[in-house]
């Protein structure tokens, strides 16, 4: 898994609440679990005017004009800014492989779904949760000031604003410390295999009819 | 009950324990993890239900109908709607691609206790009122993020005399309030139901089985981190009006007017819903026409379902302004079960399509799809902008009200 230490980048702003993983990636492209090649389609119904497929050629597909995702203020833009609740509904991983796909490395919201917050620290996405009133306070001074950057630093956990402010920012330890070194889960676990045996005997005399 | 939040350390649940990882995270044992269509189950024996199997059909049916889905067990899929196992005292929950992968090369999870919370029911479901009514009831209350964080114990007089069915439609749309874990605690109903399926332990084993099935329940005076009372009488047929399983009202509803919302970014949720929805703020649910409807889904697929709706429809006919009614069985041998009790010729007597096991139009994933603009009455889970199709318009209720709404051709009262 790629590591994150830190980013500077203009943000992305998706002004809504309950943004859910059908609308972040359609079900037609969920047919591959490459991984890879999910950016074009990364909000599809919001950023295209004719129905996406997979395979398209998305250079020729008519854009909505009025989706950010469209706009050359926040191109390659690497933060997405966003509201309560983000990545909702569908265990999809494909969400949160378009998002890196497409080049966004953290999100910055008031707070995230479960499932998707988790998918999130399997492929390298920094998902900093703040509260509702600093997120709305971002929104602003970014329609304020186009070019609008900023600076995440995960070892301090710290998020660094154009004004001077430095915003904290709380993160589970285990999750930062695999994040920051871009280890890999399975291998992690896999060092406690010796832990893992023995607990499978244990449970093969307690519960036998598991194992029928 | 299963403690969920006391997953390191509580008695109940040491033997789901494997290491601690941090302060924070713990590896836990998984029992079972279903990939794919069929489903595979880790440390236990393989079962796979080939597409010309009886046994055949969604995977959140075909578990507790195989008795796969045991109380205690740690289960988990690649899909959000896994919480319906929890109907049996088992910890389940939906996870993406990369746990799957970690369950399969490890067997286990590296998780974090979840947060508890309880929803307690208490009375008795008005009559025409069931399980899903209740469940968008509450997701209504506390919101589509509500339990976010947290594992749901439903409980309380009427989910005691829910059904194992009831018990699973409820668990099934804990994640629709926020939460990956809904469960019920283990009771008679629960013992009953699993008592004599194919996968269920026999004999001996049955006997040590059900000692410790009867020991998942929570201890008296268990403290959790939220508590939502709820009264049974309270509880009314449900409709969704919006793009969020939260924006529901009751069948005597109406539609939101935006301007009454004061916090600017709900207001704008309420906006953009109602545009895609094409509805104006103020109309009442009673009487908004369907194109569609759509009875199925691992929501409420199931055969109490079904003679729910066919209860409804028997001896009329689908409204001359509804395109398509389907009825989708959730497995092979709920449609067996269904026409061995004439429920098939019911619904096909009345102008609905009778069809084979599967998710259909839930997701729109296959041909069963809404086209742009059409409204549909479904007992699905999800009415997100473009989950039935692209531009399609879900609203979400019970086998009855989708029923009703199908005979009389817009929302109505169940008959």
């Amino acid at each position: 898994m790629m590591s994150f230490t830190h980013l500077q980048s203009l943000v992305l702003p998706l002004d809504r609440a309950n943004v859910d993983t059908d609308a972040i990636i359609p079900k037609q492209f969920m047919k591959s679990i490459r991984r890879t090649g999910f950016g074009d389609n990364l909000f599809d119904e919001w950023r295209y005017l004719d129905r996406g497929e997979p395979g398209q050629d998305a250079a020729g597909r008519p854009r909505q004009p009025g989706f950010v995702l469209n706009q050359a203020r926040y191109a390659g833009a690497q933060i997405l800014l966003t509201r309560e609740n983000f990545g909702c509904g569908s265990s999809r991983e494909h969400a949160v492989w378009a998002l890196r796909d497409f080049g966004i490395r953290a999100l910055i919201a008031p707070s995230f779904a479960d499932i998707f917050h988790g998918n999130c620290f399997k492929n390298g996405l920094l998902p900093i949760q703040l509260g509702a009133q600093t997120v709305d306070q971002l929104f602003q001074r970014l329609q304020e000031r186009p070019g609008y950057a900023l600076a995440v630093d995960l070892p301090t956990q710290t998020l660094r604003t154009p004004e001077g402010d430095c915003l904290h920012f709380d993160l589970d330890p285990a999750r930062k410390h695999r994040l920051l070194n871009g280890l890999d889960d399975i291998g992690l676990t896999l060092q406690r295999a010796e832990r893992i045996r023995a607990y499978e005997k244990l449970r093969r005399a307690a519960e036998p009819w598991l194992f029928n | 009950m299963v403690k969920v939040g006391q997953e390191v350390g509580s008695t109940a649940t040491q033997r789901k324990f494997v290491a601690r990882l941090s302060p924070a995270e713990a590896l836990i044992a998984l029992d079972s993890a279903i990939v794919g269509l069929s489903s595979h189950e880790a440390g236990r024996r393989q079962g796979e239900f080939g597409l010309n199997r009886v046994e055949q059909g969604i995977i959140h049916v075909v578990g507790p109908e195989q008795g796969a889905t045991l109380p205690g067990m740690t289960v988990v899929a690649g899909d959000s709607h896994t919480s319906t196992h929890g109907a049996f005292g088992a910890l389940a929950f939906g996870v993406g691609t990369s746990d799957v992968e970690h369950v399969l090369a490890t067997q286990c999870l590296a998780m974090r206790p979840m947060r508890r919370m309880l929803v307690q029911i208490e009375g008795e479901l008005s009559a025409g009122v069931g399980p899903k009514d209740l469940i968008l009831h509450v997701i209504g209350r506390i919101g589509t993020a509500g339990a976010t964080g947290h594992a749901i114990e439903f409980a309380g007089s009427v989910i005691r005399a829910m059904s194992m069915e009831g018990r699973m439609t409820v668990c099934n749309m804990a994640i629709e309030a926020g939460a990956r874990v809904g469960l019920v605690a283990v009771d008679d109903t629960t013992i009953d139901y699993v008592k004599g399926r194919p996968y269920a332990p026999v004999a001996a084993q049955w006997e040590a089985a059900l000692a410790y099935w009867r020991s998942l329940h929570s201890d008296a005076g268990a403290v959790f981190d939220q508590t939502v009372r709820i009264d049974a009488a309270e509880v009314r047929p449900m409709v969704t009006w919006g793009t969020s399983p939260e924006m529901v009202v009751d069948i005597d509803g109406r539609v939101p007017a935006p301007a009454d919302e004061a916090d600017p970014v709900k207001r704008a949720s309420l906006v953009q819903a109602l545009a895609y929805m094409g509805l104006e703020p103020g109309t009442a649910l009673r009487g908004i026409a369907v194109d569609k409807v759509f009875i199925g889904s691992c929501t409420n697929a199931r055969i109490e379902d079904l003679r729910s709706a066919a209860q409804v429809v028997k001896g009329r006919q689908v409204a001359a302004n509804v395109r398509q009614a389907l009825v989708v069985p959730g497995s092979g041998l709920v449609k067996a079960q269904a026409e061995s009790e004439g429920l098939d010729r019911i619904f096909l007597a009345a102008g609905f399509e009778w069809r084979e096991p599967g998710c259909s139009m839930c997701l729109g994933m296959n041909d069963d799809r809404l086209s742009p603009g059409e409204r549909c009455a479904s007992t699905s889970n999800r009415n997100f902008a473009g989950r039935q199709g692209p531009g399609g318009r879900s609203h979400l209720l019970s086998p009855a009200m989708a029923a009703s709404a199908a005979i009389a051709g817009h929302f109505t009262d169940p008959f």
